[in-house]
C-alpha cells in the first residue's frame, strides 16, 4: 500500500459564510473539540479522506473579517497563520466566501495571498447567488487572483469533490502582490524581514502592525520590533485604514472584470419583510418571549417521556443487579453507587438535546443576530451588550460553554459582567433538581386545559434566575469602573431555513461534551458518596445491628422493617451522615435537614449530583424495593412533625437555593481560566452562595 | 437620516473605529442605506456594500456623509 500522506487544512472565512456547514460536510461525525495550547479558544477539528492515500486533518478556525483581530477568538487565527512553526500551521488553506456577498469575503483572502499562503477559494452559496441573478467568470477570477477557485454549495454538499481535488494538488502560493506597504516604511520592513527570516514583506508588515497579537514572539523580539517602530515613527491605525481601502480598490477592480451580471436584491425581499415584523417594537419582543416560553414548555413536555423511561430503566436495572449479583462491597458499589450514578447522567440527555436543538435553530436561521439587535439597548442599561444575550441564553444549557462564548464580547467590562452573571441563568444541571422538586410540590394540573402548572413553576424559576442576573449586573455596572469602549458592529445575515444536519451536529457535540465532561465528575462523586454513605467510624458501624436490635426490642417489626431501620441507622452514622449533621444547624433555618445537608455537600461539585445523591441516600435507606426517586421522596417523613419531609415551604426554599447557588466546580474552573486568576471565581462563589442562602431563608420563613 | 434614505460616505471622525468600519465595507464614496432601527431607536441596521450591518447610534455617528 502506498504511504499514507497526512495534510493539515485550515478553513477560514468570515462569520455566516457557511464554514461550519462545509466543516460538517467534510468531516461528518469524525470531529472533536480540543483546545488551542495555552488559551481557551475551542479548536474544532476533524478528519477527512481526500483520496485513497491522503487523509486530511481539518481545522475549523474562528470566523474573521480580516487579519486584524478584535476578540480572543479572532486572535488565534492571526497567531496560527503568521507563525510557520505553529503546530497547527496548515499545509493548505480553504477560504470560504459567500458568493452573494463577495466583496466583503475577499478582503481576508487578499491578505492571505500577500502572506504567501497556499489558498484555495471556495465560493459558497452558489445556489443563492444564481437565484439573485449573479453570474461571474470563475476562470477569470482564478486567473486574476492566481489561485484555484471552486464553486460549492456547502449545505447540499455540491462541489466537494472538486474542492478536495484542489486541496490535493501541489500547494503553490499565488504570485500576486496585492498590497505594497508604503515606501516610507520599507526600511523598517526590510530590517524585520531579514531579522526574522520571513518570506514576504507583508509578513513583516504584520509583525510591525500587531506584535502584541503574535504571542509566539519572544519578549526580546517584541522589543526589537518596538525599537524599530519608534525609530521610524510608525502609527498602526493609519496604515491599517490605508491598507483596507487599497485592498477594496483592488477587489472592486477584480470583481468589475469577472462579474458578467450583477446580483439583484429582490431575493432578499422576504427577509426584509420578515425583519419588519421580527424587529418590530411590539411584535419583535412578543415573538421573542413567546419563543422562549415555547422552548421551556417543550423542554419540559417533550423530555418527560424519555426521562421517565430512563429513570424507570435504571431503577429496574439497579434492583435487578441487587437481586442477582453475589453479595460483597464491590457488587454493592456497582448496583447502588455506579448504576444510579450513570442513570443520573443519562437522564439529562433528552433535555440538553432539545434545548440545544432550539438554540442551534435560532442561530442557523439568522434569528440570533436579531435577538442581539433587539436586546442591545436594554442589555447596555445593565452593563452588558447585545452580544451578552447569546452567552446568557447558552447559560440556560450550561454555564461552561456559555462563559467560553463570552469571548465574542470585545469589551472587557461587558465581558466580565456577562461571565459573572451567567452562572445565575438556570442551567440544564439545575433542571433535574427543579424537575424533581417541582413534580413533588406542584400538583400535576393544567390551567385552561393546556398550560401545565408545573411548566409555569419551572418558567418562574428561570425568570427568578434571570432577575438575579439583571440585579447582579446592575450592581456590577455601578461598582466596576473601566475606560474601554464597547461597540457593536455586526452583520445581519439573511434569514433562511436551518440546515438540519448542522442542528444535529450541535446536539451531538453538546451532549457528548456534557456526558464526558460533567459525567466524569458525577461518576466520581457518586462513588465517593457511596463510600461516604456506606462506611463510618468502625466501632459504631460494627455495632449497628446490635444497637438497633436493642432499641427496637419492644417494637414488633417485620424482617423488612428491621432491615430498613438498620440501613437508616448505618446511614445516619456514616461519614456522610456525620457531615450532614455537622452542618444541620446552619441550614435548619432554611428548612433543610441533614439528609438534604449531605446532598448540598456532594452537589457542590456539580448541582445535578443533588438528584443522584438523594437517589443514593434513599435507595440505601430501603434496599429491597427500588422505587423511582420521586416516589421515594414523596414517602419521606419528617420525624419531628410526622408529616411529609418535602412540604411546599421546604421545596420552594430548596428550589430558590439551587436557583442562585454556585454549586459547580467546573464553572469556577472556567471562570478562573477566562479571567486569568482566582479573584473573580472566589468573589462569584461567595456572592452566589450568600445570595442563595439569604433568599432561601426568606422564602422558608415566609412560607412556613 | 430616516429609514429608507440613502447617503454617500465621506469619511470617519474616529480613527480606531474606522478600521473596523472599513473592513465591514463602509468605504468612503460608497452608498449607505438606512434600513431600520431597533425598537428604542438604537442600534440601527444599515445596508452597505451589498449587505446588512447593525451598529449602535454612537458608532453610526462617527461616519460622515455627504448631503
Amino acid at each position: 500500500m502506498a504511504a499514507e500522506r497526512r495534510l493539515k487544512i485550515a478553513l477560514v472565512g468570515k462569520p455566516n459564510s457557511g464554514k461550519s456547514s462545509l466543516f460538517n460536510q467534510l468531516t461528518g461525525l469524525n470531529q472533536k473539540i480540543g483546545n488551542f495550547p495555552g488559551i481557551t479558544v475551542d479548536k474544532r477539528m476533524g478528519f477527512c479522506q481526500l483520496d485513497d492515500h491522503t487523509s486530511a486533518e481539518i481545522i475549523d478556525l474562528p470566523g474573521i473579517y480580516s487579519l486584524y483581530p478584535r476578540t480572543l477568538d479572532e486572535k488565534i487565527v492571526v497567531e496560527i497563520l503568521t507563525n510557520k512553526n505553529d503546530e497547527n500551521f496548515p499545509d493548505r488553506i480553504a477560504v470560504i466566501a459567500d458568493a452573494t456577498n463577495l466583496k466583503n469575503c475577499l478582503l481576508l483572502l487578499t491578505q492571505l495571498i500577500d502572506l504567501g499562503l497556499p489558498v484555495v477559494l471556495a465560493l459558497n452559496m452558489m445556489d443563492l447567488a444564481a437565484k439573485s441573478g449573479l453570474s461571474l467568470d470563475v476562470k477569470k477570477l482564478s486567473k486574476q487572483l492566481d489561485i484555484p477557485v471552486v464553486m460549492i454549495n456547502a449545505r447540499q454538499g455540491f462541489g466537494l469533490d472538486e474542492l478536495k481535488k484542489q486541496l490535493l494538488s501541489e500547494a503553490i502560493p499565488s504570485q500576486r502582490k496585492i498590497f505594497q506597504p508604503l515606501a516610507e516604511i520599507n526600511d523598517a520592513l526590510n530590517e524585520i524581514q531579514k531579522h526574522f527570516n520571513l518570506s514576504t514583506s507583508y509578513e513583516a508588515f504584520q509583525y510591525i502592525q500587531q506584535p502584541q497579537n503574535l504571542v509566539f514572539l519572544s519578549k526580546e523580539n517584541r522589543e526589537f520590533i518596538k525599537t524599530i517602530e519608534t525609530q521610524k515613527n510608525f502609527f498602526p491605525h493609519k496604515y491599517q485604514g490605508a491598507e483596507t481601502i487599497h485592498r477594496y480598490g483592488f477587489i472592486q477592480e477584480v470583481l468589475d472584470s469577472v462579474i458578467i451580471k450583477s446580483a439583484g436584491h429582490e431575493w432578499k425581499g422576504f427577509s426584509n419583510k420578515l425583519d419588519k415584523i421580527l424587529t418590530h417594537k411590539i411584535w419583535g419582543y412578543l415573538i421573542f418571549f413567546s419563543l422562549l416560553f415555547l422552548i421551556f414548555q417543550s423542554v419540559f413536555a417533550l423530555a418527560q417521556i424519555p426521562m421517565d423511561a430512563i429513570d424507570r430503566g435504571f431503577a429496574d436495572l439497579s434492583s435487578f443487579l441487587t437481586k442477582h449479583l453475589p453479595e460483597g462491597p464491590l457488587f454493592e458499589l456497582i448496583s447502588s453507587g455506579i448504576v444510579p450514578g450513570i442513570g443520573g447522567i443519562v437522564i439529562f440527555i433528552p433535555q440538553i438535546a432539545i434545548l440545544f436543538a432550539f438554540i442551534s435553530i435560532l442561530e442557523e436561521t439568522g434569528y440570533m443576530s436579531r435577538v442581539v439587535f433587539l436586546m442591545d439597548k436594554i442589555m447596555r442599561k445593565f452593563g452588558m451588550s447585545g452580544r451578552s444575550v447569546v452567552p446568557l441564553m447558552s447559560g440556560l444549557a450550561c454555564a461552561i460553554p456559555a462563559i467560553m462564548a463570552t469571548r465574542t464580547i470585545d469589551n472587557w467590562k461587558d465581558r466580565l459582567i456577562t461571565i459573572f452573571v451567567t452562572p445565575l441563568m438556570s442551567c440544564s444541571a439545575r433542571l433535574p433538581v427543579f424537575a424533581i422538586l417541582v413534580a413533588l410540590i406542584v400538583p400535576e394540573e393544567r390551567v385552561f386545559g393546556i398550560i401545565s402548572l408545573q411548566g409555569i413553576a419551572l418558567m418562574g424559576l428561570y425568570l427568578l434566575g434571570f432577575v438575579g442576573v439583571l440585579f447582579t449586573a446592575l450592581l456590577m455596572k455601578i461598582m466596576i469602573k473601566v475606560n474601554e469602549r464597547s461597540y457593536l458592529i455586526m452583520e445581519m445575515p439573511t434569514y433562511r431555513m436551518p440546515k438540519w444536519s448542522n442542528v444535529g451536529y450541535t446536539i451531538v457535540e453538546k451532549t457528548k461534551a456534557f456526558v464526558f465532561e460533567a459525567g466524569k465528575i458525577i461518576i466520581a462523586v457518586s462513588i465517593i458518596l457511596w463510600v461516604l454513605a456506606s462506611y463510618g467510624p468502625k466501632e459504631v458501624m460494627d455495632n449497628a445491628r446490635a444497637t438497633v436490635q436493642a432499641e427496637s426490642q419492644n417494637l414488633r417489626l417485620t424482617e423488612e422493617g428491621y432491615e430498613n431501620r438498620v440501613a437508616a441507622y448505618k446511614l445516619e452514622h456514616s461519614y456522610a451522615g456525620i457531615m450532614g449533621k455537622w452542618m444541620e444547624p446552619v441550614i435548619r433555618p432554611l428548612g433543610f435537614d441533614w439528609k438534604i445537608g449531605i446532598a448540598l455537600i456532594t452537589s457542590f461539585a456539580a448541582r445535578e449530583v443533588f438528584v443522584s445523591t438523594i437517589a443514593t441516600i434513599y435507595s440505601l435507606g430501603s434496599t429491597d424495593d427500588h422505587l423511582t426517586i420521586k416516589e421515594r421522596l414523596k414517602e419521606e417523613i419528617n420525624p419531628e412533625t410526622g408529616g411529609k419531609r418535602f412540604t411546599p415551604a421546604v421545596g420552594f426554599s430548596l428550589l430558590v437555593f439551587y436557583t442562585f447557588a454556585m454549586q459547580c466546580m467546573s464553572t469556577l474552573a472556567i471562570v478562573k481560566r477566562e479571567t486569568k486568576g482566582w479573584k473573580w471565581p472566589l468573589i462569584q462563589l461567595f456572592y452566589m452562595t450568600g445570595l442563595a442562602y439569604v433568599s432561601a431563608l426568606v422564602v422558608y420563613q415566609i412560607l412556613s | 437620516m430616516k429609514p429608507g434614505e440613502t447617503a454617500v460616505i465621506s469619511g470617519f471622525t474616529d480613527e480606531p473605529l474606522s478600521v473596523k468600519l472599513l473592513e465591514m465595507g463602509f468605504l468612503p464614496g460608497t452608498v449607505v442605506r438606512f434600513n431600520f432601527s431597533a425598537p428604542f431607536g438604537d442600534p440601527v441596521c444599515v445596508n452597505v456594500s451589498g449587505f446588512d450591518v447593525s451598529l449602535r447610534l454612537e458608532e453610526a455617528n462617527t461616519i460622515s456623509i455627504l448631503d
